[in-house]
């Protein structure tokens, strides 16, 4: 770190970046196929709608899949699915990792050495092989342990950067200051460290927000993910790679809906880092 | 490393079912249950299996698989001799991509194929693995008939090295994409680092042409951060060959973790998981001494950074 003074600084107005206004779009956009298909979908996503493995036609916009149900009803679907991971995941990392880093970065300095060498153990784990470990640790798959598994495994990440975050703001005299005026360590936590640390840990949590979705889509294609019915964007690529060569088109579209909502997500979390971070300008 | 073993052994113990079910068929009786428990050890309380687990890890012994009977260490030996080539040509092929192109990147960050790298980046870090490999697969294995889509031969390397290496051809391609997209980004802000640098100024006031400069002076100075996010790298993708070894089904060691998952086979996931750690830890070891060989700053006594 070269910036010596921390960036924290009240949200000034929000910088309408291109980057940030097509990720806002896209994510947007997904956000409202997943809700829209709570109340619509163009078919029964259960129902035998068309032939088997057809190409992709004016009445069925991706074409179907082995069963000859409808693709494009399947990648709607997905979305929420997706979604629903992603904040699921991201809402308990966040409460596990933030309370975790909180503890570290207020604890005696034997207890957090502790934590923070089992954080770093942790996080040399690949989030997959660790959420793989969950799942197969719970019985049987399905969307909840994979929710849970997503964030248990980002939590140690969240920890980690909330605990440096903290510590940072625990340096400042203010801080003393705070200390010595009688105020305790829950009022330091809720008056001055998470309104200075909390803009950072957004733009961290988009970008977990994305690797969660991926996570989720890879323990799906793994066959670790939510069972069917449940039609996750993962499992659609594995069934579609097992009819790769009578119908290729069957990868494409699952995989641009997953590309196009992880990209989104990413290039939202940079417009928002320009935000929260001035001093951290895009080169 | 003892910390590490700690974490393993709980984790898997915490997996629900008895991994002496492996043994036994559906229906035997508690007579027969009983043998299969006392032949697994799990009859015995947690920390005297704890016990017996860190002694055999210290001489080496990672048990035998509960359920093809075969020593642990033997399998990852065999398995081992696909996926260490494996990730070191993907490993070789991501920096042979990503190096050049990173540092264009960089250098020509005006011109227009100068941000068309960054874009490609960006995008290649948003798609996951698995998807790359079948896109691969549909374009090279289905439409253009090159390469197969999956196997490997089961008379390993030496019979046929040519066909080996064309069988794995698409996997390699696979991982080096992936590592090159997110490597490029590294290489690219390390070598944006060094051109806003003052010495390559001074390098340029004293004559020094602009590529003659970046070779100079850059190279030594931007490989000390990338050396360490190329450890990383390293690391990760020997982990992360557990979902491209299942995109082409492939006997490596992240097929040997998925179906020991499966089985609750845990000599099995605890050897590969003890295993990977211990290459993960001598890789970062190896990045470490590297970079100390390319930056005589930190041979220092305290290796402290400048």
């Amino acid at each position: 770190m070269s910036d010596a003074t921390p960036a924290f600084a009240p949200l000034p107005r929000l910088r309408l970046t291109p980057a940030f206004l097509i990720g806002a779009t896209l994510v947007g956009l997904h956000v409202v196929v997943g809700l829209l298909t709570l109340i619509w979908t163009p078919y029964d996503p259960t129902a035998m709608t068309g032939g088997r493995l057809a190409p992709p036609s004016l009445a069925h916009w991706a074409g179907t899949d082995r069963l000859g149900r409808d693709l494009f009803t399947e990648i709607m679907i997905g979305a929420r699915i997706a979604l629903s991971v992603g904040i699921g995941a991201v809402a308990i990392a966040a409460a596990i990792g933030v309370t975790v880093g909180l503890l570290a970065a207020f604890a005696s300095r034997a207890v957090d050495d502790v934590l923070a060498a089992t954080l770093d153990i942790l996080i040399a784990f690949p989030t997959l092989l660790l959420a793989m470990l969950i799942v197969a640790a719970s019985d049987g798959a399905s969307l909840g342990t994979a929710i849970l598994a997503i964030g248990i495994a980002a939590s140690s990440i969240v920890a980690r950067l909330t605990r440096i975050l903290a510590r940072r703001v625990l340096a400042m005299d203010y801080i003393t200051a705070a200390r010595v005026s009688g105020t305790g360590w829950l009022g330091i936590v809720r008056i001055h460290v998470l309104p200075n640390i909390w803009p950072t840990l957004i733009v961290n949590f988009a970008l977990q927000f994305g690797l969660a979705v991926i996570a989720e889509a890879s323990l799906s294609y793994l066959g670790l993910g939510a069972p069917p019915p449940n039609a996750s964007w993962g499992r659609l690529l594995q069934e579609a790679q097992a009819t790769v060569y009578t119908a290729p088109f069957g990868a494409i579209a699952p995989g641009i809906a997953l590309v196009s909502l992880v990209i989104g997500l990413n290039l939202f979390a940079d417009g928002l880092r320009d935000v929260a971070d001035p001093t951290r300008r895009r080169r | 490393m003892l910390i590490a073993a700690a974490v393993l052994f709980l984790l898997l113990r915490l997996l629900p079912g008895d991994p002496a079910n492996a043994l036994v068929s559906v229906g035997a009786d508690p007579e027969q249950i009983e043998a299969a428990r006392r032949q697994v050890g799990s009859d015995l309380p947690i920390f005297a299996q704890f016990v017996r687990y860190l002694g055999q890890l210290a001489s080496f012994d990672l048990g035998a698989s509960f359920v093809s009977g075969v020593p642990v260490l033997e399998e990852i030996g065999r398995r081992l001799t696909l996926t260490l080539p494996l990730t070191a040509l993907a490993f070789t092929g991501a920096i042979l991509i990503a190096l050049p192109l990173g540092i264009l990147a960089a250098v020509k960050r005006d011109r227009w194929y100068g941000s068309l790298i960054s874009v490609i980046s960006q995008l290649g870090v948003a798609i996951p693995v698995f998807w790359i490999g079948i896109l691969l697969v549909t374009a090279f294995a289905v439409k253009l008939r090159l390469f197969p889509s999956s196997g490997f031969p089961t008379s390993g390397w030496w019979r046929d090295p040519l066909a080996a290496l064309h069988q794995l051809a698409l996997p390699i391609l696979t991982i080096a994409l992936v590592m090159s997209a997110s490597l490029i980004r590294y290489v690219r802000s390390a070598t944006l680092d060094v051109i806003g640098s003052d010495y390559l100024r001074t390098a340029r006031a004293l004559g020094a042409g602009y590529g003659e400069a970046l070779v100079r002076h850059g190279i030594r100075n931007g490989a000390v951060p990338v050396i360490s996010i190329l450890g990383i790298e390293l690391a990760s993708t020997l982990l992360g060959a557990v979902v491209v070894e299942r995109v082409f089904s492939l006997p490596g060691l992240g097929s040997m973790l998925l179906s020991g998952i499966e089985q609750r086979d845990y000599p099995s996931v605890q050897g590969v998981l003890f295993i990977s750690t211990l290459l993960v830890l001598l890789v970062g070891f190896a990045a470490d001494l590297v970079q100390r060989l390319v930056d005589p700053r930190l041979r220092g006594p305290s290796g402290a950074r400048p």
